[in-house]
């Protein structure tokens, strides 16, 4: 096999998509914090979105097939806790696309200015883009997002939480 | 390893158990809510607070696990007397996340007793959801310092859960306390039935003692007045009354369960106890 290095490798986890978020790439969602390689082993770490999100399962088999099918025989996924994932990391092409989908992205930079306990963030509409908007629940149907509706445009729809 | 190191490592192990067995009861009492929630939304929200408490269990487990996995032979038959486990163990077998959550007997849990309390109505899950919050909380902001690498990366984590979690049940507090007469005769009622079991969450077992002296675990005396602060103003902004009673139920953390925890423990390791190693 010829020597791959870890470009190539990122150039490959960039085609592996969140199931649950399917525009978003894993490399998007920030989740992968290290790739390497020794002979014929890579090892790719990732750092869970939530500490019961059911896609990382679904995620670890992604990426292992997505090595495999180019040649690694041995793929090793490792599991990283700390530091704890934060959408500081989502790229901005990812809340790009995100917003497309209609889903409202992560409007503020969580290490710099934590929310105080009942504090909220003002998320605009992402079809119609106005600030008039209600929070539903705090929770959906992804552990990552919370169910809003505009008052404006009157659509309901979904946030990835500041996180 | 030493005896001193054997005596460390055991309370580190139980020490984790207490936490991860409070994460595991209490995610599994709610998400018995899964398609019973009062509106869509809320069934949505309890079901995915649920998971995130059975996502730190599983990282507490294996935590668990591994140190049981390093402790010497005499000292592992020491530790647990459930049968299914024992059996495990004494045919010289490691363990793993799923063993301690699926082949110990309630004797060998050590979740607080408020965890593993009956669902009853949407005030009493909200109650008792509310008070373990707040905990929860203030445990994981300290153990976050704690000297266990895994403990601190844990907290790190969860205490971004949390912080949802608690947000979420301390708004029900004051929407349905601040609500209308029956729901605020509900909460007092649930408030006053759930209050005798907030005391253990503040009582230190040996195993607390011994991991506060190593700066691993976390200083139950600090939080519980943190907690009350909290927890005292949102019960005022809900218009209900905090109980003056002051006696506490105490038990669980010393493996002393209400009837209620083997009702629990009878649905969730059914599959594995009647068809033991199975997996889908």
């Amino acid at each position: 096999m010829p020597a791959i290095t870890t470009t190539q490798v990122y150039d490959w986890l960039q085609q592996v998509t969140d199931p649950e978020v399917p525009v978003l790439t894993i490399l998007d969602l920030g989740i992968v914090r290290d790739v390497r390689i020794a002979d014929d082993e890579v090892t790719v770490a990732i750092t869970p979105t939530y500490s019961g999100c059911p896609a990382m399962d679904v995620i670890g088999i992604n990426i292992r097939m997505a090595l495999m099918s180019r040649g690694f025989k041995k793929v090793h996924i490792e599991q990283q806790l700390s530091p704890a994932w934060t959408t500081d990391w989502m790229t901005e092409d990812g809340k790009r696309k995100l917003k497309e989908y209609g889903i409202a992205p992560p409007v503020r930079k969580t290490s710099d200015n934590p929310l105080a306990l009942f504090e909220d963030d003002n998320i605009p509409c992402p079809r119609c883009n106005s600030e008039h908007t209600e929070l539903v629940s705090r929770f959906g149907p992804t552990s990552c997002k919370s169910l809003y509706k505009c008052l404006d445009c009157k659509e309901p729809f979904e946030h990835f939480k500041c996180h | 390893m030493t005896n001193q190191q054997v005596n460390q490592s055991t309370s580190q192990l139980l020490y984790t158990l207490q936490i991860a067995d409070n994460a595991l009861i209490i995610g599994h009492r709610i998400s018995e809510w899964c398609g019973h929630g009062p509106i869509l939304e809320q069934d949505i929200a309890i079901t995915n607070t649920s998971l995130d408490h059975l996502g730190q269990a599983r990282s507490l487990y294996q935590h668990a696990a591994d140190m049981f996995n390093a402790l010497p032979a005499e000292q592992k038959n020491t530790l647990f007397t459930s049968t299914a486990l024992q059996t495990k163990i004494n045919k010289g077998e490691n363990i793993d996340e799923d063993d301690l959550a699926y082949l110990r007997d309630s004797w060998d849990f050590r979740n607080v007793l408020l965890t593993e309390q009956p669902n009853k109505d949407w005030a009493y899950t909200i109650v008792r959801s509310f008070f373990y919050d707040a905990f929860n909380y203030y445990f994981y902001t300290e153990l976050q310092k704690s000297k266990d690498t895994v403990f601190a990366a844990v907290a790190e984590k969860s205490l971004k859960e949390v912080t949802y979690h608690l947000r979420w049940s301390s708004e029900w507090m004051i929407r349905l306390g601040d609500g209308t007469d029956e729901s605020k005769a509900r909460m007092q009622e649930a408030l006053d039935n759930r209050w005798a079991y907030t005391g253990e969450m503040f009582e230190a077992t040996e195993a607390d003692k011994a991991m506060l002296a190593e700066g691993i675990g976390v200083d139950l005396a600090a939080i519980k007045t943190k907690w009350m602060q909290h927890v005292t103003t949102v019960i005022e902004e809900a218009t209900l009354t905090l109980p003056a009673n002051n006696w506490m139920h105490s038990g669980g953390k010393e493996c002393r369960h209400s009837e209620n925890l083997g009702f629990v423990l009878a649905e969730m390791q059914f599959m594995q106890r009647a068809y033991p190693d199975m997996e889908w």
